[in-house]
This record gives structure tokens, sequence and C-alpha cells, in this order.
């Protein structure tokens, strides 16, 4: 049962950071394709190939370079890096703030990306992509808070292996995390920024003006992303590994469930509830972390 | 050393009055002035290598005559600031002079000859800290004064050209400020006080209209208050403790010296534009732009929080200091959403340093080692960086003619380099993992280690903090191809040598802030808390991997994609297909419409006149609960 954590044990830091960064794409992309089947299903379809999101990439790496200015990908390119680098510390088991404020460090590069090549339909979207970020940054802040509140400490390594179930501490913040989870995750109804749906209002959003291998590097940051988040969905299990990765696949057949179900929000309606859900969920949460601590 | 403090005070004065008579027309002015801002600057790094292994040192020095030199100027001055006011037909502020000269003269007759100061001066590492920034921070505003002005009176041929009065007011100032920082003695320290206040007050009327006079006369009433609630203070501490020491008020029962510390952490809040003060801030913009940096960054508000750091300790676990942690977060919030709907840089700017501060409030209030820690690195960081923004906004407005971030559009073509110091300072104020966000970081941990309620209103106001940072950053970056209208050369020297130093600064504060914590702010630490904050090597380690990453990546990377990477196709941008130009689509009927990019201000969530009285508001309460419960 434990195998999971020996073998984080047994792994010096170097190499979970390695492990991360070579096997999070092939896991990203895997669960993306599941995603697709599982959604084409839901929808009566039969779906693509469980590898078609592989395919896409690789053949996007084949596409001509079309830029509208020539710095445009480089915004895109730093958002990669520093979204694998927040993974990596996170899997290396350091501060979880600090992947927190890594992770920030590369959504705004990526913001800045959707700026930069001064497209109407871009600009939107990068104006949305930044409500949508505001929308979420305090759920997240507040749950490395919970966890510091109950383990005692920022360290993915020391909250990973806290041997009592942290979801019993955190049920709200976790609530509230599975909240703005789907924002994370760019899931209907929270898909306002950029979709991979073809029928959004301001056409591809955010990344109107990418493609190509820009397009496929931004796809595979997002695959890095996801496996991190689940890592976090993992943490609130991790005094039972195989739960902890059960939970956090069902987490994502949870959030294909919601995507499913929902029609886009509008911003205001997106931003209003996060903010409020987190406050419900999650600040009260923390008070009574807080007033049982005293 | 004492020399040295001395120097510090009376050098700057020097200059002022120099800058006062020397007449306009000679030639060696500038040079004078250049050669005045690099003593400015020597000095105080000079005292943090002469200081650097000693502890605190306190100074005495025969005051007599000071003293009643100082009795008589303050009389002066409440005489200028009654002639003043009346003649504008406001009378609150002549109440409020004639309270506090009543008061002080009161004091002064009856206890005057029973006052005894064993220490009028002292330096320690938190003075260091200020003095370098004063020097620097200050010195560098000045000498882009020199550009800024001729400018300045060039746009606005209706202000009366009072050039040698706005350097004199300018020097005076930063002279103002060594005298708080370095005095021991309260009495001292109130003089300069009161000489800050008339000092922003005269820099903020400098146009002479109306707008500004309001501005200056609302500046004038906000930090009289907290001048005459000083001045309550100084009487109950020496009346119940006959103590008149900075240095002796930690010393002593907490019982005695509570209320005191109260007034004196009130009056700090006024000076800082902490809620319900802010408004004295954001109209303190109309000034001409070397006076909205130094009120912002090296002076005015950061003498108000280095009075409420300095009597915080005398206020721990009380709920005084709970309150005043909450009136900091109150600011901290309200005003990171308020500059959310702003669209005026300046008063984005203004938002932002009052929520800054607010956030350094809280910190004092908290009081522990690591809060006091981060408390003193965010007022490295944001002196450097803020300053610099204001410098970039005050050149931007005149190449642009507006300061509306919504005309900043493709600044980036028009201004390059401008924009590339300006995006520095943006990093520097809210970007992982440069400045602010190491100290937040720690403050974090500090506020779940005592009030949890603080962490959550640090992870809103966070996420705002992030919103209107990133869309103005968005906005002067847009690259539209073809939009070339450089105008950078325009721009002075003065302004350019000011604006390099800061970025320099901004960066290398950053790197080394391990260094500064080290040799300055934890043995300050040490001597108040016997402990210092640990911070974990490791995540030093990574911030510094990040930061280098990025000082290495970034200009690597914009070298390869201007010169080296050809392989690439140029397109317009998208425009449903209807492009006719890159700038513009065709319509209905064939018509050519033109496309507009604006941002979001989300004017109907984060509304000024809303939310700002509910800050206000919450945070007059929480200040009559403050008094009131240290009252009783």
């Amino acid at each position: 049962m434990n195998t999971i954590q020996e073998m984080f044990q047994v792994w010096s830091m170097l190499e979970r950071m390695l492990a991360f960064v070579l096997l999070a794409p092939l896991l990203g992309g895997l669960i993306a394709g599941i995603d697709r089947r599982v959604s084409a299903r839901f929808q009566g379809r039969y779906g693509p190939p469980v590898l078609q999101p592989f395919y896409d990439v690789l053949k996007l790496f084949r596409k001509e370079r079309i830029i509208v200015n020539r710095f445009q990908n480089f915004t895109m390119v730093l958002f990669l890096i520093f979204t694998i680098f927040s993974g990596a510390l996170f899997f290396a088991g350091a501060d979880l703030l600090l992947t927190i404020f890594s992770l920030a460090l590369a959504g705004t590069f990526f913001v800045l990306g959707g700026f930069c090549v001064g497209s109407p339909y871009s600009h939107l979207g990068a104006e949305r992509e930044i409500i949508q970020q505001v929308a979420y940054e305090p759920m997240v802040i507040l749950m490395a808070v919970g966890m510091y509140q109950v383990t005692g400490s920022f360290k993915v390594s020391v909250i990973a292996q806290y041997q009592s179930p942290l979801i019993l501490y955190l049920p709200g913040v976790f609530a509230g995390f599975l909240y703005i989870l789907t924002i994370k995750f760019r899931k209907s109804p929270f898909d306002l920024s950029m979709s991979h749906h073809a029928h959004q209002e301001i056409v591809r959003g955010m990344t109107t003006e990418f493609s190509g291998p820009t397009l496929a590097l931004i796809e595979i940051a997002h695959w890095y992303e996801n496996v991190m988040l689940l890592g976090m969905v993992y943490l609130f299990f991790a005094f039972n590994p195989w739960l902890g990765i059960g939970i956090a696949l069902l987490t994502y057949l949870f959030e294909i469930f919601i995507d499913m179900n929902y029609a886009r929000f509008k911003w205001q309606l997106t931003f209003g509830s996060s903010w409020l859900f987190t406050a419900v969920a999650g600040v009260s949460n923390i008070i009574v972390l807080g007033l049982m601590k005293i | 050393m004492m020399n040295a403090l001395i120097f510090l005070i009376l050098f700057p004065l020097f200059i002022s009055l120099l800058a006062l008579f020397l007449p306009r027309a000679l030639p060696g002015r500038k040079v004078i002035g250049t050669i005045a801002n690099a003593v400015l600057c020597a000095v105080p790094i000079y005292l943090l290598f002469a200081t650097l292994d000693q502890g605190p040192s306190y100074f005495r020095l025969e005051s007599g005559l000071i003293n009643i030199g100082m009795l008589v100027l303050e009389v002066l001055i409440a005489a200028y600031i009654i002639y003043l006011s009346v003649r504008a037909k406001r009378y609150l502020p002549v109440i409020l002079v004639v309270v506090q000269l009543v008061t002080m003269l009161g004091f002064e007759f009856s206890y005057g000859h029973s006052i005894q100061v064993e220490h009028s001066m002292f330096l320690d590492k938190f003075s260091i800290i200020m003095a370098l920034i004063v020097g620097i921070i200050g010195s560098a505003i000045c000498l882009y004064g020199f550009g800024y002005m001729p400018e300045y009176h060039e746009h606005h041929p209706e202000v009366k050209d009072r050039r040698n009065y706005f350097a004199f007011l300018m020097y005076l100032f930063l002279s103002a400020m060594f005298g708080i920082i370095f005095s021991n003695n309260l009495m001292w320290l109130f003089f300069f006080w009161e000489v800050t206040t008339l000092c922003s007050f005269l820099l903020i009327g400098y146009r002479d209209d109306k707008a500004s006079r309001d501005s200056a006369f609302r500046a004038l009433n906000m930090n009289l208050i907290g001048g005459v609630v000083f001045a309550f203070g100084i009487v109950i501490l020496f009346v119940s403790s006959r103590t008149m020491e900075l240095d002796k008020l930690l010393l002593l029962d907490q019982g005695v010296v509570l209320l005191p510390a109260v007034c004196f952490a009130f009056a700090g809040l006024a000076k800082s534009a902490q809620f319900p003060f802010s408004s004295w801030l954001t109209g303190a913009m109309v000034a001409p732009t070397p006076v909205s940096a130094l009120l912002h960054s090296s002076t005015m508000v950061k003498a108000g929080v280095y009075l409420i750091l300095r009597v915080s300790p005398v206020m721990e676990n009380t709920v005084a200091a709970q309150m005043l942690t909450l009136i900091g977060g109150v600011s901290f919030l309200v005003t990171a959403l308020i500059a959310i709907s702003q669209s005026n840089a300046k008063k984005v700017l203004a938002y932002s340093t009052i929520s800054n501060l607010g956030l350094i409030v809280a910190c004092a209030g908290v009081n522990t080692d690591a809060a006091v820690w981060s408390a003193l690195l965010l007022i490295i960081f944001h002196a450097v960086a803020k300053s610099l923004l204001f410098l970039c906004v005050g050149i931007i407005e005149y190449k642009l003619g507006s300061r509306d971030i919504e005309d900043m559009d493709f600044l980036i073509m028009r201004l390059p380099k401008l924009t590339a110091v300006m995006m520095i300072g943006m990093a520097g104020m809210f970007l992982a993992p440069f400045g602010m966000i190491i100290s937040k970081f720690v403050t974090l941990k500090a506020f779940i280690n005592t009030n949890p309620v603080m962490a959550i209103i640090l992870a809103y106001g966070s996420a705002a903090t992030i919103f209107f940072w990133t869309k103005w950053m968005g906005k002067i970056i847009s690259i539209r191809h073809g939009e070339t209208e450089v105008r950078e050369h325009e721009v002075s020297n003065w302004e350019w040598t000011t604006l390099g130093i800061l970025a320099v600064a901004t960066v290398a504060v950053c790197i080394a802030f391990p260094f500064i914590s080290f040799h300055v702010i934890d043995p300050y630490l040490m001597q108040l808390f016997n402990t210092v904050p640990v911070v974990d090597t490791f995540n030093i380690l990574i911030v510094f991997v990040i930061m280098f990453g990025l000082l290495i990546i970034l200009p690597l990377g914009l070298f390869y994609y201007a010169f080296i990477n050809k392989d690439y196709k140029r397109v317009g941008t998208y425009l449903g297909g209807g492009n006719i130009s890159n700038i513009t689509y065709e319509g209905a009927m064939e018509s050519s419409q033109p496309i507009q990019i604006k941002n979001y201000y989300l004017e109907k969530y984060f509304g000024e006149e809303r939310l700002f009285y509910i800050g206000v508001f919450v945070s007059l309460t929480l200040i009559f609960i403050m008094f009131g419960v240290t009252a009783i």
C-alpha cells in the first residue's frame, strides 16, 4: 500500500523532478485523450483514439510558423518553462507557496502573450484570463494556508507524508479547491478565456493568434499543469496513496461531467461565484482551524 | 558618527537654502545639485558600512539652544500655516494648529524645565535602512526634477514658475526626513514630523489652482489631526512616565506607555495615508511628478510606517495591536480592489502605495520577528520600485499627453526603453520572485501563526494586486506592427540617469536581499526580539534560480527572437476575416471600422466611491475601538 510513499522517499529530489519533467506530459496527454473519449461518450459520439492528443501535438509541430509579431512566441516558451518548473518543484517536495507563486508567474507570461499580439479577440481573452486568475488565486493560496495549519509546514514532502487524512480537517478547503479546479482545467462553465470547443464567441480567445508549434507548446504546458493540479488533489488524501490517486482521477471524471453539463458562464458569474464560494467554504474552514489551534 | 548624522540633517537644509537664494541663471546650479545628491547618497552608504557589525549607538547632544530654536521655529511654522489658511478662508487647519500649539507651549512652560533627555539622537540598523532610502531615492528624485521641472513649466504655462522654491521644499523635505529617523528625543521627532507636514502641504499646492489647493488643504488637515494626536501622546507620555526618549519608551511598563504609543501609531496612520486618511494621498497626485514620487516612496508615507514600527513593540499582545493589524489589513485589501477600477495611472500607483503600506502596518501590528522582517523588506522594495514607476509615468504623461492607462497602448513601440524600465518596476511590485513577493511569502507565514483572518485578507488582496498590475503590463507591451512613433530622444539625460539608478537599484535589492537581511535586518531583529526568522535556505535558493534564470533567459530570448529567428511568416491580426488593414476591418455597408482595444475596470464591482467609504467607516470603527480599549 505504501509503495508510492516509499518510492517518493527513495528517490532523490532531482530524480523526482526529472521524473515529472519526463513522465508528466505522457500522463497529461493520456488524460487528455481519455477526457476526449469520455466526453464524446457523454455526447453519444464514439470519440477519437486515446492517443489523439499526441497526434495533434506532433502535427502542430510540423505546421508553418505564422505570427503577428516576433516576440509573441517567446512569452509562451516562458509560460511552458515556468509551468514545468513549478510542477517539478511540486513533485520534488518543495515549498507549496513557492510552487503556487511560480505557477502564477507562468500564468502571467501566458496572459502577457495574449496581450502582446494586439488583436481584439486575443485581448479580450487575456482580460478574461486575468479575471479567471483573480477568481482562483485566493482559493489556491488558502489551500496552502489550510495545509500549513494542519501539518505545520508548507513543504509538499511533509504534507504528502502527513499520516492522518488531511481531508477530514480541510473539507471546506477541498470543496473550494474543487470549484476553482474547473477554472484551472479550463472546463466549462469556466472556459472563458480560451476554449477547446470551436463555438466560442471570441474565436479562440487568448490563443487566437497562436498557431503551429507554439500552440503545441501551450497544449503541452496545459498537460504539465493538469498533472500538477491532480497532484494537489492527491495531497488531501495522501494518507493513503492509492486512495489519493483514485480520488484524483475521480476528480478529473467529475470535472468532465461538469464540463458536459454546463453552458459557459459570463465572467461576472465566474468571478463572483468563485470568490463567494472561496469565502463560504475555504475561509470558514481556515477560521475554524485557526480557532481550534488557539 | 554623530557628526555624520548632524551632517545629513543640516546638509540638505543648506542645499535647500542655496536652491532658494542662488539665482536661477547661475550656470553651476545643476552641477552643485548633482554633487549635493552624490554626497547625499554617499553618506548613508558610508554609515551602512561603518556600522556593519555594530549595535545601535546613542548620542548625547547639548540641546538647550536647539530646543529653544525648534520651539521658535514651531511657532513660526504655526503662524505661517495660520496665515495661509486664513488667506484661503479655511478654518479647520487654524483650529488644529492652535490646539497643537497651545498643547506644546503649555507643555513646554509647565514641564519644560524638568525634561531630561539623555540621548537626543541615535543610529541603529532601521535608521540606516531609512537613511539609505531617503538619501539614495530622495536625491535621485531631486536629480530627476532637474530635467522634469523645465518641461513641467513648458506644459503648464499658467503655473507660476517658482522652481527655486520647489527645489528648496524638496531638499527641506529630505532634511526633515533625516531628522525624523535619527531623533531619539520625541520632541525633536515631533518637530521634524511637523516640518514634513508643512513641506508636503506646500509641495502639493505648488500649482496654486483650485484642485491643488483643495488637495493641499486636505493633506494638511489630515496630517495636522495626526500631529495633534502626536502632541497629546507626548504630553501623556511625559506626565505619566517622565520620559521623552524613543528607546526608553520600549523599556517602560506597557500599562503606562500604551496610550501614548497608540497616539503615535495614530499619527503614523495619518502620515502613511492608511484608511480613514487615504484621501490625502490620492489627492496629492495633482502635484508635479517628483513630489508624488517623493511622497510615495522615500519620505512622507515611509515616515508614517517608520513611527508605527518603532512604537509597535510597546503594543505587543494588546487589542490595540490587533486593531492596528486590521486597519492595515483593511487598507491593504480595499485599496487593492479600488486600484482595479482606476484607469488613471497615478491613481493606480497611489492606491497601490496605500495597499503596500497597509501590509507594512499590518506586519507592525502582528509584531513577530518574521512580520517585522518582511515589513522592513517591504519598505525597501516598495521605495525603489514605486519611485521608479512614478517617474516613468511622469515622463509618459508629457510624451503621450496623458496619464490614462487607456492611452498607453503600444507603449513598447513608442517608448521602448522606458517601457522596459517600467516593466522592471512593475515586476518588482508584484511578480514572483522579485521584490514584494519575497516579503509577502514570509508575511503570510507570520499571519497564519498569529491571525488567520489576516491570511485570508492577504489571499484576496494578492489576487486583486495581480489583476491591476497584469492588465497594465499587458497594455504597455502590446505590439502593433507599424506603430513606431518613437519620442524617447526627447527625454532628458537627468531623467534617464535617475531611471537608470532606480532600475538598477530595483534589481540590486532583489539580488542583494539575503545580504540586506543578514547584515541589516537580522541585527535589528536581534536587538528587538532576540530571535530572527528562519528563512528556508532551499527556498531562497529556488528564488534565486528563478531570478537568475529570468535575468539570463529574458535578454537571450529577446535577442534570439529579435535577430536570429527568421523562420516565420508574419500576418495581420485576425479581425473576423474582414481585414482591411491591421487596424481596420470591413463592417456593414462596406464601411471601414477601426478596432479599439480597452481594458476591463469592473467599475460596478470595485468602484471607488463605493469601496472607499466602506474602508473609511470600517477603519474609523477600528480606530475608535483601538483608542477605547486602550483608554479603559
